[in-house]
């Protein structure tokens, strides 16, 4: 139903036309009410984080909550378009790994940071080509191959190197993560962005206007409601296909450069349970598992609702942190089972 | 003359397409490797006071058992379709239950048995708990067992507090580290085990009926398969497969090492049963094949560390090896083969012709 011309451009319904019945306008609200409800937890945790701990909604908070999730919102903007295609993307972790150690060598090694920044983006273009050529040319089920280039990826950053990988302390790679203030506030409660910020929120808005104003973005979500139909329909299925796994794979890339630029150092065990935070932020943020409803935006809120669990965890102290991802895993589940119970009601309101 | 020929021409074929044959090829040179490096290789030591045997053939067997577990249960899940990535939590969740009940226990036998009961009870509870979410949720197999492996490694640190618990009890210890006839007690169990597997399910139909979950899941249903039943089974089989796994790894040194302990089994385990010719697409299986993909991944790994190679890039490998087992199980390579088979058939018989 979403493979209309109009996909929905997020929560709120725009000025709908006279002409679209009840039923459809019931359905568009259905495919939102997840993320709606991504944004009432998100909101909800504030205030209850507020109330609870305190020093929440404040400049630094905000901010740093940014600051510390960029890479997962890059990650989950990639994974948004893979999913969404009915596909998945395993290997977003390792490929960070790979590619960081990667970068931060070639750095340590006198390469220009500029090159060494280019070199780790390319890295995740090309193991997500790997992924894609696999899965569009091989017919591999998208698990198996990006579970493949994620043993492959961590292999060769274990290769690489065993041990944390510290970056030179005058790098200028480590500039990517100054932090800038926009607003001064009393003491340290600053507004601050870094360029990874600015990396991020680019690519959110990129995402958003390839997804819903492009013809590639149509595609994506012609394949993921039907990939025979889309096929029938002349729409160039494979190429798609194969651009959203290197798009994944790239953007994979773009977040071990924010990630390591403001960690400073690499190691072959970095970004291990990424793929699912990920995973869980899009989930999250509305995007059905089985393809063809979704919204970057929500995969945005997916991320912050995540990485604010994290903050709150850390502020009660009372949570070891090794529960996170057990929390994590059944946070997705609930959401996972929702879209179920969703999907079964469409499905029986449609025939009905 | 000629017929005998062409049946043994056909034979031969037939085991050379057979990729566990291949296997064995790759055992063979892996091993032909060792013995150049050191003539005394394969020397089999007999030690006639203790009655055990010592060498470095007994070392892969030993080191296969684990490997030998979490291959032939993974076999079995993909042979539904779907795929375990949670084995090697498993089994640091049950090496980690095992370690703390025996450290604060006396050491007797008796404590030994109870801890095993407990631990693969606890095992076989978290595999049913990915056969649940397949099978009655519905969930993708690779999420809920992705969110399983990553939340049994945080179940076992709880366990244990965070600390690698190291615990003492002859009788567990000798789980793996002991002998029966001069043979490894623990290799013993997993051949045990694996014939008791392969007779369960190619003795009866649970093997068909699996394979054909996995080829067409709707079909089956059609054909009368409890489709539900049977994915909770298998996936509870898997985890306590690699219960066992976890308790032979720790048992050997009686330590659980809650980071490392099953680190990254769930890519041996995954080239173990695609060695054995098993297709990670679902509808076959081969548990013979599997347990020739065990054994050599244990002889490649020994390997690794006889010839001295930096055991770093073994990883690396195992996922080429993969990927290219993939690509060969693939349609596209697969009508490639045969359209040159068809070729070169049509070629000899025009020869014949003229």
């Amino acid at each position: 139903m979403t493979v209309t011309t109009r996909p929905p451009t997020g929560s709120a319904p725009g000025p709908a036309p006279s002409r679209r019945s009840l039923a459809d306008r019931l359905g568009a609200r259905l495919s939102a009410l997840p993320t709606v409800a991504a944004l009432l937890i998100f909101v909800g945790m504030i205030i209850y984080g507020e109330a609870a701990y305190g020093r929440i909604v404040q400049f630094s908070t905000l901010s740093n909550l940014l600051v510390n999730n960029s890479h997962l919102i890059i990650l989950a903007v990639g994974l948004t378009f893979v999913i969404l295609t009915g596909g998945i993307d395993l290997s977003v972790g390792a490929v960070i790994a790979f590619s960081s150690v990667a970068g931060v060598m070639l750095a340590n090694a006198g390469w220009h940071p500029a090159a060494a920044v280019l070199v780790m983006v390319l890295i995740g273009s090309a193991l997500g080509l790997v992924s894609g050529v696999l899965i569009q040319y091989f017919g591999v089920q998208p698990f198996i191959a990006t579970l493949a280039t994620m043993f492959l990826a961590r292999g060769l950053a274990s290769m690489l190197s065993t041990v944390p990988e510290r970056l030179a302390d005058d790098s200028s790679i480590r500039e990517l993560a100054t932090q800038l203030k926009i607003i001064d506030g009393d003491k340290v409660n600053d507004l601050v962005i870094t360029p990874g910020v600015v990396a991020a929120v680019v690519i959110v808005v990129l995402g958003f206007l390839v997804l819903h104003r492009t013809r590639f973005g149509r595609t994506v979500y012609a394949i993921g409601g039907s990939e025979q139909s889309a096929t029938l329909m002349g729409l160039p299925v494979p190429a798609t296909k194969l651009g959203i796994y290197v798009i994944s794979g790239t953007l994979a890339g773009i977040a071990a450069v924010v990630y390591t630029s403001r960690l400073g150092s690499a190691q072959n065990i970095t970004g291990i349970g990424w793929e699912l935070d990920a995973i869980a932020a899009v989930v999250i943020g509305g995007t059905l598992l089985t393809g063809g409803t979704g919204f970057v935006l929500g995969s945005v809120v997916g991320a912050l609702v995540l990485g604010l669990m994290n903050v709150l965890i850390t502020r009660d102290g009372g949570i070891r942190p090794e529960m996170t991802t057990i929390i994590t895993g059944g946070i997705l589940l609930v959401f996972v089972i929702l879209q179920r119970v969703l999907a079964a009601r469409r499905r029986a309101e449609q025939q009905g | 003359m000629t017929d005998v020929a062409s049946r043994l021409a056909a034979k031969r074929g037939a085991i050379v397409r057979n990729q566990a044959f291949w296997g064995v090829v790759a055992i063979v040179l892996l091993l032909a490797i060792n013995v150049i490096s050191d003539p005394g290789y394969l020397s089999i030591g007999y030690n006639s006071e203790t009655g055990h045997l010592s060498g470095n053939l007994i070392d892969i067997l030993r080191a296969s058992a684990p490997i030998l577990m979490i291959a032939v249960g993974m076999c079995l899940v993909v042979a539904t379709g779907g795929i375990d990535l949670s084995v090697g939590s498993i089994m640091v969740v049950a090496g980690a239950v095992s370690m703390e009940l025996l450290s604060s226990m006396d050491g007797t036998t008796g404590d030994a048995v109870l801890t095993l009961a407990v631990a693969l009870g606890i095992a076989t509870a978290l595999g049913a708990v990915n056969g649940v979410l397949v099978s009655v949720v519905g969930l993708q197999p690779f999420i809920s067992t992705l969110v399983m492996m990553l939340a049994g490694r945080g179940i076992a640190k709880v366990i244990t507090g965070g600390q690698n618990t190291t615990a003492d009890n002859d009788s567990f210890a000798w789980l793996a580290n002991g002998y029966i006839v001069g043979v490894p007690v623990v290799f013993l169990l997993a051949i045990v085990i694996v014939v008791l597997v392969a007779l369960l399910v190619r003795r009866s139909a649970l093997g068909l009926m699996l394979e054909a979950i996995g080829m067409d899941s709707r079909a089956s249903r059609l054909a009368g398969v409890k489709r539900r039943n049977l994915q909770l089974t298998v996936y509870s089989a898997s985890g306590l497969l690699a219960g066992i796994a976890g308790v032979f790894a720790t048992a050997s040194v009686m330590t659980v090492d809650v980071s490392r302990t099953g680190y990254q089994l769930e890519l041996d385990a995954i080239l173990a049963v695609v060695i054995g010719g098993t297709s990670l697409a679902g509808g076959k299986f081969s548990i013979g094949g599997a347990v020739i993909g065990g054994l050599l991944i244990a002889t490649l790994d020994k390997t690794v560390v006889f010839l001295g190679i930096p055991a770093s890039a073994t990883p690396a490998f195992k996922a080429i090896v993969i990927v290219v087992l993939c690509l060969l199980q693939s349609e596209r390579v697969r009508s490639l083969f045969r359209h040159r088979r068809a070729l070169r058939a049509q070629s000899q018989k025009e020869a014949v012709a003229a």
